[in-house]
């Protein structure tokens, strides 16, 4: 009976996927309960901000800075052809607020701070000293992952703004320093059609990001087959699945937040 | 088994565990006693289940079927503080010493007694003290696991373990990874030890026969069961086929005449 034999494999398939990603949204669930729950753990949450945020900066006005120079370049190549050049900063800091900034940033933050800790927590596992926090009863959710959640979801937004900034002077140096479109529009232009909602809808974005990385990237090592090659591989999956999230979050964010 | 003497002093108590992961069934009904104040050691080829059943005795695993005791207290399906309760009495030494990479041997000694004791730093740093010199670790306090040798990080792993002062001590594979010398002192160290805090040890060693002259209880685990379970003596006088099968296999360094038998 080869069919049902398919079938049945088909099944298998399905509920192990299933089972995959019940799991995935548990290990969320506890992460984000033992974050809110005593003890607190605030001296390891502090020293994850200072590596997931503090040690990305640089990274982060190293990419901002371009970004906005390569908006300020081809937006003021574009907005030419239609005599509007003064509408620059406008262009420039829409796109980074809404868009660029908290995707960019999360890409960054993925990149760099995700797969350390999906490799970190991947040896972790694979030396046992996971299974030792367990066994000193200290909950290793607690201990490892919901520092690294709350730290995520506080960082990402402190990073996107950072990001916003430096793209928007980039965009400036480029756009009217080098380029000659008119300055005071520039900032004017800024100014009065940057609303209060393309802020929040951009740090709304950067907290989703945050919390997507940091859970995606922790869940990845967490689970890490006990092994050297287990550990890369988590981390190649920490980095793909968390930008492929972020990407797909993004669409979906956009259209609620619009 | 000579079951009535034990089963009254018996510090763990397995009975009937069973545990497949996926079709495989690694723990096939294992019964074990290990009296108090003992050391009993688990012997028994690679893949036989050694590591997994200790890792259900500390509840780091949970068995599909069967029961756990711990000072005759069922704990298989404990969890919550209850859960927490039980594991203050135990210590463990993993197989990969599972010491914090980014913290000085003093942290990792430490580590235990910071996160879950009201002790002062004061007192904290005298056990600390205490507990590296009961395992012979004197003055290493600032080294990092990195610049230790292997054995100098079994007794940081093991000096980690006993901080607590725990009643029962697990040692998956004390030696594994160490020379003869090493392995020699690293056994005499969980003799003494045991003596000196009058601790319950269970220990999964792949060293026979050297381990059977610490041992007081020795259980031969084959294809998920407990096969042999005495003293040393006696299952070593005890003629079974694939013990003494295994035994000169481990002597000759070969496995693979067990595990094609077996």
């Amino acid at each position: 009976m080869p069919a049902i034999r398919m079938i049945e494999r088909l099944g298998g398939l399905a509920i192990d996927w299933l089972l995959a990603l019940g799991n995935f949204v548990l290990f969320l669930g506890s992460a984000a309960l033992y974050a809110v729950l005593p003890p607190y753990k605030v001296r390891l949450t502090i020293r994850q901000i200072r590596i997931i945020g503090a040690e990305s900066l640089f990274l982060i006005l190293l990419i901002g800075g371009f970004t906005g120079m390569v908006l300020g370049l081809q937006g003021y190549n574009t907005l030419r052809r239609f005599g509007s050049e003064g509408a620059l900063g406008t262009v420039v800091a829409l796109v980074l607020v809404r868009e660029l900034g908290p995707v960019l940033a999360a890409l960054m933050v993925a990149a760099r701070a995700g797969s350390a800790m999906a490799a970190e927590l991947g040896s972790m596992q694979a030396t046992e000293q996971v299974d030792a926090l367990t066994v000193m009863a200290i909950n290793p959710i607690q201990y490892l992952v919901s520092p690294r959640l709350l730290a995520g979801v506080i960082s990402l937004p402190l990073l996107t703004s950072i990001f916003d900034v430096v793209g928007i002077l980039g965009g400036y140096v480029i756009g009217v320093e080098l380029m000659g479109a008119p300055g005071s529009s520039y900032m004017n232009g800024i100014a009065q059609n940057l609303t209060g909602h393309d802020v929040m809808s951009g740090v709304c974005k950067a907290l989703v990001f945050g919390l997507i990385v940091m859970w995606t990237c922790c869940y990845k090592g967490y689970h890490a087959e006990r092994m050297a090659t287990g550990v890369s591989e988590a981390t190649t999956e920490a980095v793909v699945l968390s930008s492929v999230l972020i990407l797909a979050w993004d669409y979906f964010l956009t259209s609620v937040l619009l | 088994m000579d079951s009535a003497e034990n089963r009254k002093g018996a510090a763990i108590e397995v009975r009937d565990l069973c545990r497949s992961f996926g079709r495989q069934r690694v723990l096939d009904g294992v019964d074990l006693d290990c009296p108090r104040a003992q050391i009993t050691t688990i012997v028994g080829p690679s893949g036989c289940g050694k590591t997994v059943l200790l890792k259900h005795i500390n509840l780091l695993l949970r068995p599909d079927s069967g029961r756990i005791m711990v000072d005759g207290t069922d704990v298989t399906r404990l969890g919550g503080r209850a859960l927490d309760g039980v594991r203050e009495k135990f210590g463990m030494l993993f197989q990969a010493n599972a010491l914090f990479d980014s913290m000085s041997v003093f942290e990792n000694v430490a580590f235990p007694l910071v996160e879950k004791t009201r002790l002062s730093r004061g007192e904290i740093a005298d056990r600390v003290h205490e507990t590296l010199g009961a395992v012979g670790l004197q003055g290493m306090e600032r080294k990092y696991p990195s610049e230790l040798s292997g054995g100098m990080q079994k007794r940081a792993a093991l000096a980690r373990a006993l901080v607590r002062r725990p009643r029962i001590l697990m040692l998956d594979e004390p030696t594994t990874g160490l020379d003869p010398a090493r392995t020699g002192s690293i056994h005499a160290l969980v003799r003494s030890t045991q003596e000196r805090f009058g601790l319950s040890v269970v220990m999964v060693s792949h060293d026979v026969p050297a381990v059977f002259e610490i041992s007081d209880r020795v259980a031969f685990m084959h294809q998920g069961k407990i096969r042999l379970y005495g003293r040393p003596e006696e299952v070593r006088g005890a003629g079974d086929e694939v013990f003494d099968r295994f035994l000169a296999g481990r002597a000759s360094g070969d496995e693979s005449e067990l595990s094609a038998a077996g």
